[in-house]
């Protein structure tokens, strides 16, 4: 670790490995740092991922895969199974060693790396930010740079500490408890998703089988409702009714920001990507894509800043301008199919299930499953036509 | 605020919603900033594993 340079990455995640390995390649001095003590441990995250998404990002390695989804099932309150027809075929990646090695591809590209290095502060100078104060093992030590990149996920304070907003509100936290059980015996290549407001109140359950006879399990739910009964609680109840012999191999819990991504994304000499910039489908609570996408443009840019020796908030904001274009709209159209969905009631699930059962299985499709969901509210049509059709 | 590290994850959702940024965390260290806490309670209501509680003496 030296004391100074071009460019600090608070948080080695997929947005923050991607980010430093960016900018490293646009001919930045990069330090990455993670507050763990090993980069990709805990996961905290059901692992799937749309292929097609993350392929368009990065060369998709047959061993960051743990399992190779081609089906979904719906599953409404009623005890009602829909599987969704769909053309997509997704992933339950192996986190662990994803993030691993998108760190150290970081390194391999030229990035230094330290793990247990907890930024506890910003350094400002006159013209902004310049550099970080991390907490090594007790140790406070100040690095000078010119710009830092707050990748410290939902927990994030590396931007607020440069006046940006980070904050979640509580309707849009998504609060989440899961377990990896290792006596699966489900169909191996289904993700299910389950909706009921008394059981997932706001959010939804989920089960990722993972091969091998292991499976992610878990919900999450609003914010709004988490004062009635906690995430860990519900799950138990969960587990009991579908799963009660599960051997359980990890257990982990965790917030998603399901929110509209942040109202600002760079300040002079910082800029933040990932959850920690709410950048999530705040429907699906999926973040790997959107965030690496994001990094890529974070990193890339943070580089082409350092060599112009522009480093202000209107430079670096062609990151968060890029982003908007590329990403936003969609973000936007996704929040409001939240809002949507997470408020419906028992009884409508069930009866949006019912009607699309009645289709042959080729109909099946997200299209068709909200058409029969937003009868009572067309103006979304036109969101879920451009989200979901033809894909 | 009392903070119960055996059922704590410090998995950040705390953090995330806190108005006040009055929550600090490490990798399995936990800190509420006692003159930042304004007791708006969101950070109890958030946690996943119901780790934090309002301590007997400012329970209203």
């Amino acid at each position: 670790m030296k004391p100074e340079y071009d460019i600090i990455i608070v948080g080695a995640g997929p947005a923050g490995s991607t980010a430093a390995r960016m900018a490293a390649l646009g001919g930045a001095s990069v330090l990455l740092l993670e507050k763990d003590r090993e980069i990709g441990i805990p996961v905290r995250c059901a692992e799937g991922v749309g292929q097609f998404g993350l392929s368009a990002l990065i060369d998709i390695k047959p061993h960051w895969i743990a399992k190779k989804i081609s089906g979904a099932m719906l599953h409404a309150p009623s005890g009602a199974q829909v599987p969704l027809h769909t053309e997509q075929i997704g992933y339950v990646l192996n986190r662990k060693i994803f993030d691993f090695e998108l760190a150290q591809m970081a390194a391999l590209a030229g990035v230094d790396i330290e793990t247990r290095a907890f930024v506890c502060n910003l350094l400002h100078d006159a013209h902004g930010v310049a550099g970080v104060i991390v907490n090594r093992m007790g140790d406070k030590q100040t690095i000078r740079c010119k710009i830092v990149i707050g990748a410290d996920g939902v927990e994030s304070r590396v931007g607020r500490w440069a006046g940006l907003d980070t904050t979640t509100p509580m309707r849009d936290m998504e609060t989440c408890a899961q377990v990896t059980i290792g006596n699966y015996n489900g169909e191996a290549n289904t993700c299910h998703f389950y909706f009921s407001q008394r059981s997932f109140p706001g959010g939804y359950g989920w089960v990722f089988p993972k091969g091998q006879g292991m499976a992610n399990i878990g919900l999450g739910i609003s914010g709004k409702y988490a004062h009635l009964r906690a995430p860990c609680e519900l799950l138990e109840d969960f587990l009991r009714q579908h799963y009660p012999h599960a051997a359980i191999l990890t257990r982990v819990a965790g917030g998603v920001p399901c929110a509209l991504p942040v109202s600002a994304m760079v300040a002079n000499g910082l800029m933040i990507v990932g959850d920690a910039a709410h950048q999530v489908n705040p429907l699906t609570g999926g973040g790997i894509v959107s965030s690496m996408a994001a990094a890529q443009m974070a990193g890339r840019i943070a580089a082409e800043a350092i060599a112009k020796r522009d480093v202000s908030a209107k430079a670096l904001s062609a990151y968060e301008k890029e982003w908007r274009r590329q990403e936003g709209k969609k973000m936007a159209m996704y929040y409001r199919l939240k809002q949507f969905v997470f408020d419906l009631d028992d009884d409508a699930f069930n009866h949006i299930a019912n009607t699309v059962l009645k289709l042959e299985p080729k109909k099946r499709t997200m299209v068709n499953i909200f058409k029969a969901a937003l009868l009572k509210k067309p103006s979304l049509m036109l969101d879920v036509v451009k989200l979901f059709a033809q894909r | 605020m009392i903070h119960k590290p055996s059922r704590c994850d410090f998995c950040g959702t705390c953090v995330g919603v806190c108005p006040q940024d009055a929550i600090e965390l490490a990798e399995c260290e936990l800190v509420i900033l006692c003159d930042r806490c304004t007791m708006c309670r969101l950070c109890i209501h958030i946690c996943p594993l119901r780790a934090l509680e309002l301590s007997d003496e400012t329970r209203i």
